[in-house]
């Protein structure tokens, strides 16, 4: 672990890989040093954030390297499960472009479980991964003004589900009336780093 | 109790201290820009820590109320009869109007009891970027004013420096990215002279000057930030993020604005130049190691 400079209020962790922030993240959701604020972690780093009235960075840094890591969290989250109708207007590009018939991308990504690795890009936007997930999707070449919300997608090892209606480059393969975001609820995020998410294939295309 | 907005000015919006702790949801801080002028307006109006304000970017704000309250303006000073950082009666039968700021960006007025809009996922403020919290103010709008008991603070004008006007020097230390740079680029940073963007907002601001090149190619991963962030896209045009900045970013952020001195920046104007100075043990083009 590389422990990096980020300003007088936060510290950024960089680590070897997805695994290593997950195991970290997991740590730190369970016992947080004093006077942290946010954990922020994302695909090689967790940012510390503090509340200089209460801690200093320098005690941040020693409790950090005190900590242990919490390995194997892909399997331990909560589990969420995010029913998908697969009509999504680039599912068919999509397989084309892996090389594949559209049933069997459909068959993959729902074949196991995605971690939500971290969020970002807008609130509650989950950044899903999976260790077996083969494919690494290229972004469309012209991103959509306008994605609606619900909408299921693919982008280079992630897998993501739009949480309102915005502007966005991903494969759109399927939709989901689930609502991962919800400002009524608390937390308003439904994919939250560390959680489990399967995608159940909601019955054939029209 | 409510405040009714006859004119918004060019952009005005409702802010509290914001929504930390939800980073790792996609949720950014966001709150008030200049958080020293913030906590001060709320301190002379007796107003709990975290009150929601008013943070009135340039001026040009009128609004009414429709009953006797407490209110205060800090921050940037507005041209105009109205007292500055102190706390005075607005009547029933009264207009406050703001002028263009003296000096300075962004004034903040407090009313005694807070502003009582609805708070969505935890806080008033509105973030820009997310597009969460209430809208910008629009004329007509009719803002709920909360309730206290506290006791108001016996001071009549609160004796705070006027937000700069001329060249501004900021405080940074080296990045988490002060690697991706050579030690050439660094010592651009702390050598020239910087212009504020027009188009600088809450989310940061946008500087002009001598471009900072990476010697390090290859894509970064996104990674979390602060505000304060100077971040370096592949313009070589350096932003300085703000209130609203992404929760992650992409690009390679070469040094930090030391956090009280983000206050300063918010109160920069497009065309103001600023200039940054590392701490002394950091001024050598020595590479930074952890």
């Amino acid at each position: 672990m590389r422990v990096l400079p980020s300003g007088t209020t936060a510290l950024l962790l960089e680590l070897d890989d997805l695994d290593q922030v997950l195991a970290l993240y997991a740590a730190l959701t369970e016992v947080r040093p004093d006077g942290v604020v946010d954990v922020v972690p994302a695909a090689r780093t967790v940012l510390l954030v503090i509340d200089p009235s209460v801690t200093s960075l320098t005690a941040l840094e020693s409790a950090v390297r005190r900590m242990s890591p919490r390995p194997g969290v892909r399997r331990t989250g909560e589990l969420v499960e995010v029913s998908v109708t697969y009509d999504g207007p680039d599912l068919d590009a999509a397989a084309e472009l892996l090389g594949c018939p559209s049933e069997e991308l459909v068959r993959r990504h729902t074949a196991d479980e995605w971690t939500v690795a971290f969020c970002g890009f807008a609130p509650g936007f989950g950044y899903l991964t999976r260790a077996d997930w083969p494919f690494d999707v290229p972004r469309r070449t012209t991103p959509r003004t306008s994605v609606p919300a619900g909408s299921v997608a693919l982008a280079g090892e992630f897998s993501g589900v739009y949480p309102r209606a915005s502007p966005g480059g991903w494969q759109l393969v399927g939709h989901t009336g689930l609502a991962v975001f919800d400002l009524s609820r608390d937390p308003a995020a439904l994919l939250r780093p560390g959680n489990r998410v399967r995608f159940v294939d909601n019955g054939p295309r029209p | 109790m409510s405040l009714r907005v006859l004119e918004p000015g060019p952009l005005t919006t409702v802010q509290d201290a914001g929504r930390p702790g939800q980073a790792a949801h996609g949720i950014g801080r966001s709150g008030a820009c200049d958080r020293r002028s913030y906590a001060l307006a709320n301190r002379l109006v007796g107003n709990v820590v975290g009150a929601a304000v008013l943070e009135v970017t340039f001026g040009g704000l009128a609004l009414r109320t429709d009953s006797d309250v407490v209110v205060v303006t800090t921050g940037a000073r507005c041209a105009g009869p109205w007292p500055h950082n102190a706390p005075t009666r607005l009547r029933a039968t009264e207009v406050l109007r703001l002028g263009p700021p003296v000096s300075g960006m962004r004034t903040y007025l407090a009313v005694r009891g807070g502003l009582a809009v609805d708070p969505v996922v935890g806080s008033r403020s509105t973030d820009v970027l997310a597009g969460l919290g209430p809208l910008p103010l629009t004329a007509g709008a009719v803002l709920p004013v909360g309730r206290t008991t506290a006791p108001m603070p016996a001071i009549d004008v609160a004796p705070v420096a006027e937000p700069e006007a001329g060249a501004v020097l900021l405080n940074v230390t080296a990045g988490p990215r002060r690697d991706w740079f050579p030690d050439h680029a660094w010592s651009v940073l702390l050598s020239s002279a910087y212009v504020v963007g027009s188009d600088s907002n809450r989310i940061g601001l946008r500087l002009d000057g001598p471009q900072l090149e990476q010697c390090r190619g290859g894509e970064l991963p996104s990674e979390g930030m602060v505000r304060g962030a100077v971040q370096v896209p592949p313009s070589g045009q350096p932003v300085v993020f703000l209130a609203d900045h992404p929760v992650t970013g992409g690009y390679a952020v070469l040094a930090y604005v030391d956090d009280d001195d983000v206050d300063r920046c918010a109160q920069l104007r497009p065309g103001q130049h600023v200039r940054f100075r590392a701490p002394r043990a950091q001024r050598s083009v020595m590479r930074v190691t952890s």
